[in-house]
């Protein structure tokens, strides 16, 4: 029998190991999975890449590993916030590896290394600082830039419903990265709030098909650092 | 010199966007376009984090951090409106799918070269989101921004001198003297405050202008 659902975030989360390249869904707050970047904090692997569209903020979440100084590497598109003050201290003093990749191209990159592709030409960031050094290409008159896909060991999102065979269902914009990082990841461990019965989840309506995840686990409905969001109707 | 205020500047790119049109408006000065289109007009917005067909900001007590922009605000979702991933939503963009993206900057080139990410200074960190995704994707792209700096330099410029966000990818300017079209022959003047002649408006530009 498939059975993916884990007892507890910590289950879930025992075997990444140090060096490990692990993506982390959400945009700002929404999609955000709070409960396993807690739990990947006090597992303790270190030397880890990054992937986020932010670098953390405030001192919770993926801020509060990065002030662990437990991460080399961040892949994301945009570090800079108000209240990224970890990400900034690490970054000037020299402690923190970036790679700035323009949204689009990232969301690409994911999404490419989940379905085989060896990379892509995409016009993004041709002309600009972001593409130096990349190989580009004329394409029916139009100039590209060579991106090139990025895998990870582990994708840790924050899906609404789940059942055993992995299938989920998001809410509104916590989609965001879920979907692409669950295909581009080896193990892919999704936070849900509702585990439901194999056949309960309109087949119409799963957005992430069960073979892209590895292990699902359910957490309790909590605040989100925003203000919040509201019960499921 | 009579200046369009932001209000009226955001009014002035309201009456360009034409019913039925799919749009994007950027962080900051583009976002209250939204407040300035005219009724009757069906414009449906996008957000790059992944919604089609934003309504208005929510009541006060009835916002829900599950619905968010680009900003990271709360918004509403209008009938029609639904929600894909963010590999989909840039697929939105870079696949030419939207009608008009509107963003704001810090120079633009007589060619339509667009500066609006980074200052370049090397204390500076970098941060780029959807802004090379955004200027590049749109059939059209409309900048809002300033005519001058606050130093009385033109922020309409023959070449960029802050880090580019993408290159000739800006069809038409909005300034708060003046509206003007990139084209493939220059710089053409199309709307300007009321008072302001061409003369004044050429002589606080860093590049030549044309009449339309």
């Amino acid at each position: 029998m498939i059975d993916k659902v884990f007892a507890s975030v910590t289950d879930a989360l025992r075997d990444v190991p140090d060096g490990a390249t692990v993506m982390i869904g959400g945009f700002g707050t929404a999609g955000l999975p709070n409960e396993l970047i807690d739990a990947l904090i006090d597992q303790g692997a270190k030397d880890l890449t990054i992937v986020n569209n932010n670098a953390g903020n405030g001192d919770t979440g993926l801020a509060a590993l990065l002030a662990a100084n437990r991460v080399r590497k961040i892949i994301c598109s945009f570090p800079r916030q108000t209240d990224s003050h970890h990400f900034d201290r690490l970054y000037r003093s020299g402690q923190l590896e970036l790679e700035l990749v323009p949204q689009g191209n990232l969301a690409e990159r994911i999404r490419a290394a989940g379905a085989g592709i060896g990379g892509f030409f995409t016009p993004t960031g041709y002309g600009t600082e972001l593409a130096k050094g990349k190989e580009t290409r004329e394409i029916g008159g139009r100039m590209y830039v060579f991106e090139s896909p990025i895998h990870a060991d582990f994708a840790l999102i924050k899906a609404e419903r789940g059942d055993r065979w992995g299938n989920l269902s998001y809410r509104m914009t916590a989609r965001n990265f879920g979907p692409i990082m669950a295909m581009a990841a080896t193990v892919t461990v999704a936070t849900v709030h509702d585990v439901v019965e194999l056949g309960s989840l309109d087949p119409e309506a799963v957005v992430t098909p069960g073979l892209f995840v590895q292990r699902i686990v359910k957490v309790r409905r909590v605040a989100t650092s925003a203000g919040g969001f509201k019960q499921v109707a | 010199m009579h200046k369009w205020s932001r209000e009226q500047m955001a009014q002035r790119v309201a009456r360009d966007i034409p019913d039925g049109a799919v749009v994007n408006l950027g962080i900051g000065l583009p976002t209250m376009v939204a407040n300035h289109l005219p009724s009757g007009r069906e414009v449906v917005l996008h957000s790059e984090n992944g919604v089609i067909g934003m309504g208005p900001a929510p009541a006060k007590g009835a916002e829900d951090f599950d619905l968010i922009n680009a900003g990271k605000q709360p918004v509403t979702l209008l009938p029609g409106g639904c929600f894909f991933h963010h590999a989909d939503s840039f697929a939105m963009m870079r696949g030419g799918h939207l009608d008009v993206c509107v963003l704001g900057a810090f120079q633009v080139s007589a060619t339509g070269d667009l500066a609006n990410w980074h200052t370049g200074a090397a204390d500076a960190i970098p941060a780029v989101g959807g802004a090379m995704d955004l200027a590049i994707g749109a059939k059209q792209t409309y900048v809002m921004m300033e005519h001058t700096t606050k130093g009385g330099e033109s922020k309409i410029v023959a070449q960029c001198s802050y880090p580019l966000t993408g290159i000739g990818c800006v069809s038409r300017i909005y300034t708060d003297l003046a509206v003007i079209d990139v084209t493939p022959q220059g710089l053409k003047v199309v709307d300007c405050v009321d008072g302001l002649s061409f003369d004044e408006l050429q002589k606080v530009t860093g590049v030549p202008l044309a009449r339309q």
